[in-house]
């Protein structure tokens, strides 16, 4: 139990929130942020919050009182704490990262120290529940069974462990966040290895027997100050143990479990949750045995996560919004169900729906990444689907995925080598070998055995497989019978996979064959109906506005308006590399302007880890496909005002074209000029014609062709193929070696795949318009600066913000040229051109007709929310221009981006033209300097103590670092060098220790120093893509990534932080919130 | 498959497949939101006579298990020794099922105890017709089968006497046991388990058998279907029971054992709109900030504001009020309208049973 304390003692809570987007920590921690800060306002608590990510809700005006930009680490988070003097603190809503941070601050006495109070469960319990012995001697003191696991705190105890508990063994890093460092070993050279890199990340791990091919299932779990505990949902994995449940395809409610074995382990879950002593929520993993009753339980995460996360919008339970309150000493008894608005918020939800969530991989950005699915977590993020049978819930999930996938079946032809070998070694196609299974023959009894994946599910998957066959055997629409369409389309057939299946792509284009085969099935009066997710299985009417779509059901749950005032927003889907949570924050901005301005909004999204899909945020919900099909299924039904396509990244804006013919009304910029500006052609006509400069182009379909393009324009190039066989769809090439490499290993050249080839400008400036128009005249922009040179995509750039170091000539010319697209192109919202500049010579390189990754960055930053100013162009309200002063600003703003490689098995850790962030930060400060140290910190990056190994490329860039070097050797760092750098250093008169690559002879060995953590830091600029520079360069990054060393492989980035740390200490950082800027 | 059509007294047709025996069949249409436990439900002897709708739409996953006669004399895996409701309809029936301890299918299973059933309707818009007017009697009929007798007045019918037992049954008899009396009004299997496991002998008996004549330490009143109303002689008995002024042995009732026991002490009971079937209902224990998840399956309620002087509220509902267990202010008398026997459902209120043992 926790101490008793009155409410009302508490007026101010600082809440910890959860840093960039990481692969294991995304986006939502922004929901659950988000549900306790809206839960305390309730309360008329002053609010704090501490998170660098400027692209979150949680960060945006009116969600918190003060906002700090800062790095949720014990240091600065004391300071603020110091400053702000709160007298509770939430550690449950920020993730592994501020539960960590907690932790510390709680050891080492400052919440004590400054009379901050933990609300919901006890820094004890947390520590019970992270520390693995404890854990496991608390659990056997309540007679539940964990797996048999040793802590160890050195190789040698662990290889004694695993002797001991026998081989499989899976080894675990204590403390660390969705598996990190975690593995299986089959032998004791596999455990040496993974054992060397989880000590990296903590000082203990853990040797446990493995339990693969046992169902993994999870509970979430509230409980109160009382002792009154609920489960809130319950949850199988689709795969079984062996493979991170972030990685595996999970369903709820559970579909194998008997009522035994699920109210077994739900009892098991609050046994667990009471004598930990929780307050607020849990989640309980287990194992269970597929043969038997048997079970384990594997962890308890003693916070909001990921699952709950899932589980509240599963079932429609907002489990953060009630954890805070419960946190504040609220009983469940005295809170109210949010979406009956009757009953209490002490039940367990009751479904009568499926959900399906599906990881979402982007691996193929990787360079030499490992696509095996293990027990620690790659995926990037996830959607949800929901469906009155499995079948048509995982069908949605696999479209919603977004990677061209049309559902199980009539997908484009993947190469499996070796089914049998893909089936027990899961990759991220896992579930498209299943159906090559199918294809080849294999039973289901065979695919189970060398899955492990529940018979259940894989009968599921061979009817969705038997319906196809069924389809295929028809070769016209007008003969498929009714029956069978009605019965595909409630398996979750799309009308492109029924049009595929049938062979209309012979005779169609297949935008013409979906319009077709929708035209059949609504003439059948095969249509989805609308059904809401209550919490009760309609056991209580329920006025929610939480809906899905679904041919499992015959009416409407509710009756529509028609009065054209809803306005629709199309949302950003999974979260993915290069499109996330600040595409949520742009559609959260416009469905509230939309509200504000007495419209109806609403939204249509399928991502569990956003604030957009959070029922409350919107007059409607429909957590769908964001599809061509289901989303004119919306249409049909709204009878909307209009549709918001600019707001939620790419996919909305890759439907305007189509959705525009089909009648539907766009709201702000015309379809026509949207697919002006995406259509690389009309685009590039169009510059000509008003006469502003892009670096040259041309799409080419054969080898000759391109030969003869590079001949003309030189090397280096920028190439992007319309067809890619693996690896980064983007490739800079040198010369013509790595040119011909490039096409012939990774891309198909040819009539029907064309290839983009631009010229690509070494050194150039790249810089940003971020601004909005209405009728083609800008009303606000903000220009930003990369910090990087060209060749590092904007989205792994740091960006500076206003820009430090532009010619105000440059940056009168870029306003000029964005005035004459924005005119041109008749822009009404949102917009973003990029540009290169290099001596006031400016060329443009893309330009899109939405809200850009930086619009919450520099809306933020400048205090100007541009998608609010553009929601109301958009609909047709009145704008006034921002007063000219407001742009100029006495403060910075730097992004600074955040990578996830430490998570991403052998993948090169560089950047390339090709994103791979997988998140961001952005700090503010009286000077550049201040802001980029505070964001590097903010990234994970630490200041080195001592030593620095830096291997600095080629010519230029090492040129670009000596000033650095000088200036580490000034203030105390030692440098240790790689040959050419090494000379070079010596040359200029700096001091420097040479060290070898690995291919060298001689001592010291980098990879020895860096394995012996005698390295604070890492510098490795890529110097070109010869295979030896790969390796030995590869070598040393990947060690630097595995052993927790922060590596920078940027010369202009490495060489401003360096001047940063070097001339100022954190101590120096300003702390002050964003409302004091 | 067949096709098959349920339709209500309103007039609301649904059209579907068999996946049961082929036969038709009408009764009282009841909903459960229960997302587990259809084995459990289905041979719930309260369901004796209803055609019960199951809300969550994937039922079958796991099959049946094995049916066999266990060592306490009972079914294993049931709550009584066959399926009790008349139909069953649900919208998306697992014809593969998965499960290490099944051992037929659920369709197998249904067809072997003539029992119709039928898939793919929208349970969803059924639900709605039921919550909004109230349970009615609806007609399931499977293509091809000649027409059912329509059924008698559900209200007016004696289920509790089609599903008790016909002789007193003893478990567990063993000497020096303490000896408690289940009065069978159609109890479920679970909770004679819940009794034996904590070592006591228990004598099962039909529903208007005489109890008092018996030597006992403890009086357990079961669940049952249908209107209680029926079940006069039941509630004769326990007046006998706790009308004796020096009477302390301690009685638990459950489910229909509430409401006679609350009938017995003078109170009244009503039907609710459309009864409470599932396992997520909220109780909350009187006067306490303890609250529990419950089982349930009744759709009768004891009306607490006419419970006499002596008598008490014990547990309340926390989604509609309505009450959920009373107690006696000074005797060892108390009882549940939930199941603490869970069976299926959640099993947080078993501690009920150890309270009665305690006292015994």
């Amino acid at each position: 139990m926790t101490d008793q304390f009155d409410k009302k003692e508490i007026k101010k809570v600082l809440v910890l929130g959860s840093g960039a987007l990481k692969i294991g920590e995304a986006g939502e921690f922004d929901y659950s942020g988000s549900q306790a800060l809206k839960a305390l306002r309730q309360e008329g608590i002053e609010t704090v919050l501490i998170n660098p990510n400027i692209a979150t809700v949680q960060t945006s005006e009116g969600v918190a009182d003060h906002i700090y930009f800062l790095p949720v680490t014990p240091f600065f988070v004391e300071k603020v704490i110091a400053r702000e003097r709160p007298q509770g603190i939430l550690l449950a809503f920020g993730g592994q990262t501020a539960l960590n941070c907690g932790v510390e601050l709680y050891r080492n006495g400052v919440l004590e120290k400054y009379g901050v109070r933990v609300l919901g469960t006890p820094v004890q319990a947390i520590i019970n529940t992270e520390d693995r012995e404890i854990f496991v001697e608390k659990l056997k003191e309540i007679n539940v069974k964990t797996i048999a696991s040793e802590a160890c705190e050195n190789i040698e105890q662990a290889l004694a462990a695993a002797d001991e508990l026998g081989y499989p063994v899976i080894l675990r890093a204590a403390y660390a966040l969705g598996g990190l460092g975690s593995g299986f070993c089959d032998n004791a050279d596999e455990l040496r290895r993974l054992a060397e890199k989880a000590f990296s990340f903590s000082p203990q791990v853990l040797v446990e027997k493995s339990l693969k091919g046992w169902k993994e299932i999870e509970y979430e779990v509230v409980r109160d100050r009382f002792g009154n505990c609920i489960t809130v949902c319950n949850m199988e994995n689709f795969d079984p143990l062996g493979i991170h449940t972030g990685e595996s395809i999970v369903v709820a409610p559970s579909q194998t479990l008997t009522n035994s074995e699920y109210h077994k382990l739900r009892e098991l879950s609050i046994r667990i949750a009471n004598h930990i002593g929780i307050v607020g929520e849990c989640n309980v993993q287990f194992a269970l045995c597929p043969d038997s009753e048997d079970y384990r339980v594997i962890e308890v995460n003693a916070r909001l996560s990921r699952s709950s996360a899932l589980a509240s919008k599963a079932t429609g339970y907002p489990l953060a919004f009630v954890a805070a309150k419960l946190a504040l000493g609220y009983g469940l008894f005295d809170l109210t169900n949010s979406v009956t608005k009757t009953t209490p918020a002490f039940f367990e939800p009751a479904l009568d729906y499926v959900v399906c969530k599906i990881p979402r991989w982007d691996l193929g950005k990787f360079r030499k990444v490992s696509r095996e699915l293990e027990s620690s977590m790659k995926s990037v993020g996830e959607v949800m689907a929901i469906g009155r049978n499995f079948e048509e819930a995982i069908q949605k999930g696999l479209r919603m995925i977004g990677q061209g996938m049309h559902g199980f079946v009539d997908n484009k032809e993947i190469e499996i080598a070796d089914v049998e070998h893909a089936l027990s070694a899961p990759t991220d196609k896992r579930i498209f070998v299943i159906e090559k299974a199918f294809d080849q023959g294999y039973t289901v009894d065979r695919i189970h055995e060398l899955t492990k994946i529940d018979r259940w599910f894989l009968h599921k998957l061979k009817r969705i497989h038997e319906v196809d066959l069924h389809l295929h055997e028809y070769d016209s629409l007008g003969a498929v019978p009714a029956e069978l369409l009605r019965d595909a389309k409630r398996l979750g057939f799309s009308d492109f996979q029924i049009g595929r299946a049938i062979g209309m792509e012979k005779d169609h284009e297949m935008e013409d064959a979906i319009t077709l085969v929708r035209r059949r099935r609504k003439a059948l009066g095969i249509i989805p109906c609308v059904k809401q997710i209550d919490t009760l299985a309609a056991e209580y009417p329920a006025r929610t506005n939480y809906l899905y779509l679904t041919y499992g059901g015959e009416e409407n749950d509710i009756d529509y308006e028609n009065d054209g005032r809803s306005v629709v927003v199309l949302g950003s889907g999974a979260y993915r590399i290069g499109s996330s949570v600040e595409f949520d924050w742009c559609g959260v901005q416009a469905l509230d302007t939309i509200r504000k301005e007495g419209y109806r909004s609403v939204m249509v999204n399928y991502n569990p880890e956003t604030v957009s899909t959070d029922y409350d945020i919107c007059d409607r919900l429909y957590f769908d496909e964001l599809s061509f099909e289901r989303v004119l299924d919306i249409l049909d039904l709204e009878s909307p005002h209009g549709v918001v396509v600019s707001t939620g990244g790419q996919i909305p804006n890759n439907l305007a074209l189509r959705l525009d013919q089909a009648g539907v009304r766009i709201l702000g910029t015309s379809a026509q000029n949207i697919d002006n500006a995406e259509d690389r052609e009309k685009f590039s006509a169009m510059l000509g014609r008003i006469g502003v400069d892009q670096p040259e182009w041309s799409a080419l379909t054969s080898m000759e062709d391109i030969n003869r393009f590079v001949d003309r324009v030189g090397f280096p190039v920028l190439v992007r193929p319309s067809y890619v066989l693996s690896g980064a769809a983007m490739n800079v090439c040198a010369d013509r070696s790595q040119l011909e490499n490039f096409l012939t290993l990774a891309a198909n050249v040819s009539k029907k795949h064309p290839v983009v080839v631009s010229r690509f400008l070494e050194h150039a400036k790249e810089v940003e318009m971020d601004a909005v128009a209405k009728n083609g005249e800008i009303i606000a922009y903000a220009i930003s600066e990369h910090v990087e040179f060209a060749g590092v995509h904007s989205g792994d750039a740091t960006i500076q913000f206003p820009p430090q170091k532009l010619y105000v000539e440059t940056a009168r010319r870029i306003k000029k040229i964005s005035k004459k697209i924005a005119r041109e192109l008749q822009i009404s919202g949102p917009f973003n051109i990029q540009f290169l500049a290099r001596d006031n010579d400016i060329k443009v390189i893309e330009c899109n007709l939405r809200a850009s990754r930086s619009f919450p960055f520099v809306s933020k930053v400048l205090k100007i929310n541009f998608i609010e100013l553009a929601t109301r162009i958009m609909l047709g309200l009145p704008v006034s221009k921002p007063d000219k002063s407001v742009f100029d600003l006495d403060y910075v703003g730097v992004k600074a981006s955040q990578f996830s490689f430490n998570r991403l098995q052998n993948a090169d850790p560089k950047l390339s033209v090709d994103m791979v962030s997988t998140g961001e930060v952005g700090c503010l400060g009286e000077d550049a300097r201040s802001a980029l140290l505070t964001a590097m910190l903010s990234t994970g990056n630490t200041i080195p103590k001592k030593n620095i190994l830096i291997s600095s490329g080629n010519g230029k860039q090492k040129a670009a670092l000596l000033d650095a070097a000088k200036r580490l050797r000034e203030n105390g760092f030692n440098i240790y060098a790689t040959e050419g750098t090494y000379r070079h250093l010596m040359e200029n008169g700096i001091e420097a220790t040479r060290v070898y690559w690995p291919d060298q002879e001689g001592h010291p060995q980098a990879l020895d120093l860096l394995h012996n953590h005698e390295i604070d830091m890492v510098v490795n600029i890529p110097r070109n893509n010869s295979d030896k520079e790969v390796t030995n360069g590869y070598r040393i990054r990947r060690a630097a990534v595995d052993l927790n060393i922060p590596l920078i492989t940027n010369a202009r980035l490495a060489s401003a932080f360096i001047k940063a740390f070097c001339s100022m200490t954190p101590d120096d950082i300003e702390i002050r919130s964003w409302q004091e800027f | 498959m067949k096709k098959a059509t349920l339709q209500l007294d309103d007039g609301s047709r649904f059209e579907g497949y068999s996946f049961g025996y082929e036969g038709n069949v009408s009764g009282e249409v009841v909903f459960n939101t229960a997302m587990t436990g259809y084995p459990e439900s289905l041979t719930d002897p309260s369901y004796a006579g209803q055609l019960m709708v199951l809300t969550y739409p994937l039922v079958g996953n796991y099959g049946t298990p094995p049916l066999d006669v266990a060592a306490d004399g009972m079914k294993q895996f049931a709550e009584s020794d066959r399926i009790h409701p008349r139909a069953l309809i649900v919208s998306d029936y697992s014809d593969e099922y998965s499960h290490w301890n099944a051992r037929e299918s659920l369709s197998e299973w249904l067809r072997r105890e003539k029992v119709p059933a039928i898939t793919g309707i929208d349970t969803r818009r059924l639900t709605k017709i039921l919550r909004e007017n109230g349970v009615m009697t609806g007609t399931l009929r499977v293509e091809g089968c000649p027409d059912a007798p329509v059924d008698e007045d559900y209200n007016g019918i004696n289920f509790v006497e089609r599903v008790s037992v016909k002789e007193p049954v003893t478990y567990g008899a063993g000497e020096g046991r303490k000896r408690v009396v289940l009065v069978d009004c159609g109890a479920k299997n679970n909770i004679v388990r819940c009794l034996l496991r904590r070592g006591v002998e228990v004598v099962r008996v039909p529903w208007n058998y005489d109890f008092n004549q018996l030597e006992f330490d403890g009086l357990f009143l079961s669940n049952g279907p249908g209107n209680p109303e029926t079940c006069s002689a039941t509630v004769e008995n326990i007046r006998k029971f706790i009308s004796n002024p020096d009477e302390r042995r301690p009685l638990m009732g459950i489910c229909m054992g509430n409401q006679l026991l609350a009938k017995a002490a003078g109170a009244s009971i009503y039907k609710l709109k459309y009864g409470h079937r599932s396992h997520n209902q909220p109780v909350r224990l009187d006067g306490t900030d303890r609250c529990f998840i419950t089982s349930q399956n009744h759709g009768f309620a004891v009306d607490a504001s006419t419970l006499p002087e002596d008598w008490e509220p014990l547990f309340t509902n926390m989604n509609d009020g309505s009450n959920e267990g009373i107690r006696h202010r000074t005797r060892p008398w108390r009882s549940s309208q939930f199941h603490p026997e869970a069976c299926g459902g959640p099993v947080d209120t078993e501690f009920l049973f150890d309270d009665f043992i305690s006292l015994l």
